[in-house]
């Protein structure tokens, strides 16, 4: 390497344990539309992704259709993806993170994508507890076939057009908390702090990870009349605790604040410090998570941060009691049973 | 005792017929019947005959008939027979109608108490008291429903000449281990064979005689046949749903991963079985696993293959390997779902919307089953695409004997995977670019170190590299290498099979219908008419089936389906050999017999 003493010497990037800058987990640029939510969310991925350190090349991203399941092409360009069929996107992150258990999986979804054609995935998915973060970028709307009602829209809410919506909504937050769901978290994508600190817990955790996170559709669906609007949602966002989120490798050396402040410890080691807003909130009590998200709910707000969380339920490989090595790359040798073993099979037919 | 039991002798004075017969055994479904047919069919294979078995069950877990058939042939033919020189019926809600369809002559076993031998004069009958028999030998009366059905083999070994150790050794061999049950049927079986010796006299319609065709062979089923398959090629990601007639080519796989499928050193397990909520759920698992770089499989019938028919789809496009195993059954809809078929010939031919064509394997027996099962895997890794093995209710549910599977000492072929290395020495690689010619890209597994190699695939438009792309050029290089890679597939596929006899007249079948076949061309060559049959065993067609069409005059197709399924992609391959394809079809739920083949094609002949 030849180094130039004329030149002023440019402030070099950040870099993380790895090595790596912010700019080694950028993707392609996005092409949804302008002040798109979906756009900020993949953004503190990126930055979650960069902060944590997490190895690019070991991030598989998968989605399904609509707006929200093209942004893997935005994100972590080291990582491999898998843009797949409208409502399928668990399965396809089953398929291979049972293949590679040492991948870090990655799904995008929609309120659509996953509330509606992909229901039936979806609850499988986080009954089995699939190693993934299961990303559901929730605008109540499909924007991608331009403006019809998802199953997240809330009953009584407009389209654009005009049109209300005359069913009651599904909530993705407390249906996976009811599935037994070890994460579950909802975030604004216009509050960039909370959803980077939820982030950087959720590549901590094991199992799934459901995150729904409420992102205005800027085209069809951030108008007065709309409740996921950017206006409403700034206005009924009712976060229930600042998040901290102290990786293992931090633990030493960060001081954990304490007094009103709770600390949950993951397997590895991590920490998510919680201190709450929210009078009395407990996020590991399930029963109490459910009874404040339809409290919100009733009121018309939308509770926001870690809403439950429970680290300790084996994810999906574990409960297979698969090898610890990819099975994706085990060799003949360990998979083909030998001669003799095919002649006592044989034997055993006669 | 009544004074009735006079031995049973043949109406009409016919020759006795030694090792060359058929047994149908009605029964009422979930009554054990299955063990004691299964035993009957063992102990005459055990006595060197060889045999084979059709079981004809309904869609029901207890209540409803069924029945089983056993046909033993000296000449090794093993299609169903559709006439029985012994009946045994069991079930007293079919047993007229079976009286009525028996064929003249045979001999008719019954529960005594269906007085049944005053419906027609020309059966010989045995009325056998099976409730006091079973009263008598088993003394526990909540198991007397179960071990009932061992009474009728011990009567029938009596008649046919069947040795008792052997039966007494199908006996142990088929409840593996379980002690107390051997015991319990060896007994009830002794007392059907015992009371039979009382007071039956001999017969001489139908024998059973000692010989050696079975000797070396085992007798499996095409489900666990496809199973062995699977676990030799080393799968290792499996999803599935259950659905009949497929869910037992899963189960047996699940219980031979049991045994061999463990790290020895950490007895911790080389594959994953999920039961996913759906088939679509099951292709999503397995091409997303192949994707992955995993050996991956499911197993389902024509409407698991409808609901999975978007997946694979995405699976051509993308190109992700995986094995999907088709045990037909008859459809449309839910249709017979107990019954067998060759009805999803089309379906899976061009699973999916949009231009898409497929590699299939028609495994057409036992050894096939399992050879073919593993090379699939083979050939998914190398075409980066959905395999079908495409089989059916009767190659996958009934018995076959069949000689022992050989070793498959072929070392996997894992394809064009690029691994951290190559990726860092290739210039310019393109996941879609056809590098070789033969249409085949290269492709890098998800998670490989190095910082090279990553790429999106999507089920979207996209060009050489992956890329998003909606260029009419981009889009129709990718169509057009995709049937490249279609045709490079026709060297690697499993050929035909011929038996020809000499003659400017073909007759083509595939799958479950080969026994058939073989049988209707002796039959049809002994009235003077010689066929060359050609038994395809894959898609593409190779160049031996090109060469087959353009030599012959006329080329029966054989199948089992309404519509000619078959003989429509023949005629789309060939359409300036359009006219020669003519049909024979059998498509009512039973496996095709050979007359019905004969009656066919001499009808065509005397046109």
């Amino acid at each position: 390497m030849t180094t130039t003493t004329s030149a002023t010497p440019t402030p070099a990037a950040p870099t993380n344990k790895l090595g790596f800058t912010k700019q080694d987990y950028v993707g392609s640029k996005s092409t949804l539309c302008a002040g798109c939510g979906h756009d900020s969310i993949t953004a503190q991925i990126i930055n979650a992704a960069f902060e944590s350190s997490i190895e690019g090349h070991r991030v598989t991203k998968y989605s399904g259709i609509g707006c929200s399941s093209k942004t893997p092409a935005y994100f972590i360009n080291q990582g491999w993806g898998f843009n797949s069929v409208h409502g399928r996107m668990p399965s396809i992150a089953t398929g291979a993170s049972l293949a590679n258990r040492t991948l870090i999986n990655i799904g995008v979804s929609g309120d659509g994508d996953s509330m509606s054609i992909g229901m039936g995935q979806f609850v499988h998915a986080v009954r089995r507890n699939i190693p993934m973060i299961y990303i559901i970028e929730d605008n109540g709307v499909y924007g991608l076939t331009k403006g019809q009602f998802s199953a997240t829209a809330d009953k009584g809410s407009h389209l654009k057009t005009g049109a209300v919506n005359d069913f009651p909504s599904i909530d993705p937050c407390t249906l996976a908390i009811e599935l037994g769901c070890g994460f579950v978290a909802r975030s604004f994508s216009g509050n960039p702090k909370q959803l980077n600190a939820i982030l950087k817990a959720a590549f901590a955790y094991q199992g799934t990870v459901v995150l729904d996170v409420i992102s205005p559709c800027v085209t069809f669906n951030n108008h007065d009349a709309s409740t996921r609007s950017y206006k409403h949602v700034k206005d009924h966002d009712f976060p229930l605790h600042d998040l901290g989120f102290i990786q293992y490798s931090e633990v030493e050396e960060v001081d954990i604040p304490a007094g009103e402040t709770e600390i949950v410890t993951f397997p590895d080691g991590s920490k998510v410090a919680i201190k709450a807003l929210h009078e009395g909130y407990e996020p590991t009590d399930r029963f109490g998570a459910m009874k404040a998200i339809h409290e919100s709910m009733a009121k018309g707000e939308f509770l926001t941060g870690l809403l439950y969380i429970n680290p300790t339920q084996p994810p999906l490989p574990e409960v297979l009691n698969l090898v610890d090595e990819p099975l994706a790359t085990l060799g003949e040798d360990l998979l083909k049973p030998s001669p003799a073993e095919l002649d006592k099979i044989m034997q055993s037919l006669m | 005792m009544t004074a009735a039991l006079a031995a049973p002798s043949p109406v009409g004075g016919a020759k006795t017929r030694i090792n060359d017969f058929s047994i149908q055994v009605a029964t009422v479904n979930g009554s054990g019947s299955q063990t004691a047919n299964t035993v009957l069919l063992r102990a005459i294979f055990q006595m060197g005959v060889f045999v084979s078995g059709k079981n004809l069950f309904p869609s029901n877990i207890a209540g409803l008939p069924t029945w089983f058939t056993i046909r033993a042939s000296a000449k090794g033919y093993v299609a169903r027979k559709a006439s029985n020189e012994m009946l045994i019926l069991m079930n007293p809600e079919t047993a007229k109608e079976d009286i009525a369809k028996a064929d003249p002559g045979a001999l008719v076993i019954y529960d005594e108490p269906l007085q049944l031998d005053k419906l027609r004069s020309d059966l010989a009958y045995t009325p056998v008291p099976f409730q006091k028999l079973v009263t008598a030998s088993c003394p526990e009366p909540k198991l007397h429903k179960l071990v009932k059905n061992m009474i009728y083999v011990g009567v029938a070994a009596r008649l046919l000449g069947i040795d008792m150790e052997e039966v007494k050794k199908a006996i142990a061999k088929q409840l593996k281990g379980k002690t107390k049950a051997i015991e319990l049927n060896q007994t009830a079986c002794m007392a059907g064979y015992d009371w039979a010796m009382e007071n039956l006299e001999d017969q001489d319609h139908i024998k059973v005689v000692r010989d050696n065709k079975t000797q070396g062979l085992i007798i499996i089923d095409g489900n666990e046949a496809c199973a062995l398959g699977a676990l030799f090629a080393g799968v290792t990601v499996v999803g599935w749903y259950p659905i009949t007639p497929a869910s037992s080519l899963v189960e047996t796989f699940i219980e031979y991963a049991e045994e061999y499928r463990k790290d020895p050193k950490t007895g911790k397990s080389t594959v994953a079985i999920v039961q996913m909520e759906d088939e679509l759920a099951s292709a999503g698992v397995v091409l997303s696993a192949g994707w992955a770089g995993a050996r991956s499989m499911t197993s389902t019938a024509g409407p698991g293959v409808s609901l999975m028919s978007e997946f694979i789809g995405l699976g051509y496009y993308v190109e992700a390997p995986g094995v999907f195993f088709n045990v037909a059954r008859t459809g449309p809809s839910t249709g017979l779902p107990t019954r067998t078929q060759q009805s999803d010939v089309e379906l899976c031919a061009k699973c999916s919307h949009g231009d898409t064509l497929h590699v299939n394997l028609y495994p057409g027996n036992m050894e096939e089953c399992f050879q073919f099962a593993y090379d699939a895997f083979d050939l998914a890794e190398r075409f980066q695409t959905p395999i079908f093995v495409v089989t059916d209710l009767d190659l996958g549910m009934q018995n076959w004997a069949s000689k022992p599977f050989a070793y498959p000492a072929k070392a996997y072929d894992r394809g064009k995977v690029l691994n951290q290395q190559q990726l860092a020495e290739v210039k310019d690689w393109g996941r879609y670019k056809d590098v070789d010619g033969d249409g085949i890209p290269y492709r890098s597994l998800p998670g490989t170190p190095g910082g090279k190699g990553a790429y999106l695939t999507r089920g979207s438009g996209h060009n050489a590299y992956a890329q998003y792309s909606e260029k009419p050029e981009d889009y129709i290089e990718v169509m057009d290498r995709l049937k490249r890679k279609y045709e490079t597939a026709k060297d690697h596929v499993p050929g035909p099979v011929f038996r020809n006899q000499g003659s400017d007249k073909g007759v083509l079948a595939f799958g479950s219908s080969d026994p058939a076949v073989i049988e209707a061309q002796d039959i049809l060559a002994e009235g003077g008419l010689k066929t060359d049959y050609l038994r395809l065993r894959a898609l593409p067609f190779t160049a031996e089936v090109d060469a087959y069409v353009k030599e012959k005059k006329v080329v029966y197709v054989v199948e089992q389906n309404r519509d000619g399924q078959m003989a429509n992609l023949f005629r789309e391959t060939y359409p300036e050999h359009a006219t020669k394809f003519k049909s024979v079809l059998h498509y009512d739920g039973h496996a095709i017999d050979a007359k019905s083949i004969v009656d066919q094609i001499t009808a065509f002949e005397q046109k």
